[in-house]
């Protein structure tokens, strides 16, 4: 069984804020939900970093531990998905997201938040019918054998959507043939190899641009 | 002679290949340098377009939360929510099981000492001369108070341990109606509880100011276990100490509570799972001992049950209980005769005279 994982690229993500848009239209969000969103670190500086961020369905969720009424459950392919029926708002799961990604449709008094919303890998949710599995959740299109819109959509294939395997192998590709080495996570010191190597920097701005 | 005349030919050829081999991967390598890259290639053009690197800095700054944007609308959220693990793994690994433990350890105490003690009878016959306690007031007040508490705690309890039980036992169809009353119930009840707490706390704050003698109370366990019979005034020191667990605990639960129930002056994320942890670790500890509460003013004590029922107790019961009040009384019964122990008919006005404390 594949898990299905997101992955974004950061060194790739210009911020063009396409699988935001993506996403609302496949999922037809009401207004103020915005499920995909992009954080952007030192924006404006040489050193400005933009990540592309929903739901990372994780492995051992917190918004499962932490849901009273068991809205939030696992699919076998480790999407995490939430049946509106049972939430009540309570907004635990947003404490508990180490991504923000629930969002509630209100915000009043007496914690009266509404329904809560998140991405859904493109998953859908429990429904009886399709119309209303659209109108709760948005596109199912996994069951459809496509993959979700956001990354499929991605100008730069920054962002990747998949088994998590091959997006491993997808990214594992790219980090080396950008020269790197001792993988991405782990605080490469690329300035500092750069700077001894002189020319070679000149070779890594090719393959950021250009391959993989 | 033939392999003399061959030589030289076969020399030839090999060295024209050699060349040949040469001139090929020449062009080979030539294409390498500069045919993938296209014509007008720079290294300086290429840095123009690339996305800057990602060093151990961007991601020591992402778990710091600094300088960024995020463009959700009015959004103030970080990429990464650090407290969020934190606080799953403090409710669920220890509020969650620490507070079955604290009420049902309580549970079980009072139980065994149940069992064992049994009842607090009344050391000697009823007169049948009553006193008043509590005027209706008070005891309306009592009573309110206790159903919103009785009400939150059962709610409170089944949003923390509900869906272990109710959903596996009934199905959805039963468990989305009944949390999401459950959360109603929770969250309109709450507010009308803390008022109902203040207006209690106010109005019973002269009986629960701690004396001297209130020491000697505690000291011998309120004469719980065996015979004795401490000194205690209108409040002896047991219901002291729950008043002044409710003026503490109770409002503090109160006060999270209300950061909780109003997410509408965009406290943050982190704020609100302080709240939750006060919130939860406050009130299963009121919850446990509201329990021995309970268990005293009704199977535990002969006679305490009815004060709050009817507002009388009886004077045995008083002289018993509380022993002092009961003295001041009395003594101001024989200072004003028109105003007698048990008089049915005083009012609610009057009923401050019966208690000095």
């Amino acid at each position: 069984m594949a898990t299905m994982k997101f992955m974004c690229d950061a060194e790739r993500c210009i911020e063009c804020n396409g699988c935001v848009t993506a996403c609302k239209n496949a999922n037809e969000v009401p207004w103020g939900i915005q499920r995909r969103r992009v954080v952007t670190i030192d924006d404006g500086e040489p050193t400005e970093v933009s990540i592309s961020v929903a739901c990372m369905h994780c492995d051992d969720a917190p918004c499962i531990a932490v849901c009273p009424t068991e809205t939030l459950y696992q699919r076998d392919d480790g999407i995490v998905l939430h049946d509106k029926d049972l939430c009540i708002g309570c907004g635990y799961c947003l404490y508990a997201c180490p991504f923000g990604a629930p969002q509630f449709p209100k915000l009043n008094a007496f914690g009266e938040r509404g329904k809560m919303d998140k991405c859904t890998f493109c998953a859908g949710g429990p429904a009886e019918t399709k119309e209303e599995e659209y109108e709760k959740y948005g596109a199912n299109r996994i069951a459809e054998g496509k993959l979700p819109l956001c990354a499929e959509m991605c100008s730069t294939k920054a962002l990747l959507a998949g088994d998590a395997q091959e997006v491993a192998d997808i990214f594992r590709q790219r980090v080396v043939q950008r020269g790197h080495e001792d993988g991405a996570w782990s605080g490469n010191q690329r300035r500092e190899r750069s700077r001894r190597q002189g020319a070679s920097v000149d070779n890594l701005a090719y393959d950021a641009t250009r391959q993989g | 002679m033939h392999t003399l005349t061959e030589f030289p030919r076969q020399l030839l050829r090999l060295s024209i290949m050699l060349l040949f081999t040469l001139a090929l991967a020449s062009v080979a390598l030539a294409e390498e340098e500069s045919g993938a890259r296209g014509e007008g290639w720079t290294p300086q053009g290429e840095m123009a377009t690339s996305v800057g690197p990602v060093t151990a800095d961007t991601w020591r700054q992402v778990r710091d939360g600094q300088d960024f944007i995020d463009t959700r609308a009015d959004s103030t959220y970080n990429l990464i929510n650090q407290s969020g693990e934190y606080w799953r793994q403090f409710r669920d690994r220890w509020i969650s099981p620490g507070g079955l433990i604290a009420i049902g350890g309580v549970l079980a105490i009072i139980v065994v000492f149940y069992l064992i003690v049994g009842k607090k009878t009344l050391d000697s016959p009823r007169t049948g001369r009553t006193m008043l306690r509590w005027t209706a007031v008070e005891r309306a007040m009592h009573w309110t108070l206790a159903s919103l508490f009785i009400i939150l705690a059962l709610t409170g309890l089944n949003l923390l341990y509900g869906k272990f039980v109710f959903r596996p036992l009934f199905g959805d169809g039963f468990w989305a109606p009944m949390i999401s009353g459950t959360k109603l119930l929770h969250n309109y009840l709450g507010p009308l509880f803390g008022i109902m707490l203040i207006l209690v706390l106010a109005k019973w704050l002269s009986i629960n100011i701690p004396k001297k003698h209130d020491l000697t109370w505690f000291k011998q366990g309120g004469g719980i276990i065996g015979n004795a019979h401490p000194d205690a005034g209108f409040a002896n020191a047991g219901e002291k100490g729950w008043y002044w667990l409710l003026a503490t605990v109770g409002l503090l639960v109160v006060a999270s509570g209300l950061v909780l129930d109003f997410p509408n002056f965009n406290q943050g994320r982190d704020t609100m799972q302080w709240a939750n942890m006060v919130h939860a670790i406050g009130s299963l500890g009121l919850v446990a001992v509201a329990l021995g509460h309970i268990y005293i003013g009704t199977l535990g004590t002969e006679g305490a049950f009815e004060a709050m029922k009817t507002g009388y107790v009886d004077e045995t019961w008083a002289k018993q209980h509380h022993n002092l009040w009961y003295e001041e009384v009395k003594q101001q019964a024989d200072t004003a005769p028109e105003d007698v122990p048990g008089d049915k008919g005083v009012e609610d006005g009057t009923a401050k005279a019966h208690r000095p404390n």
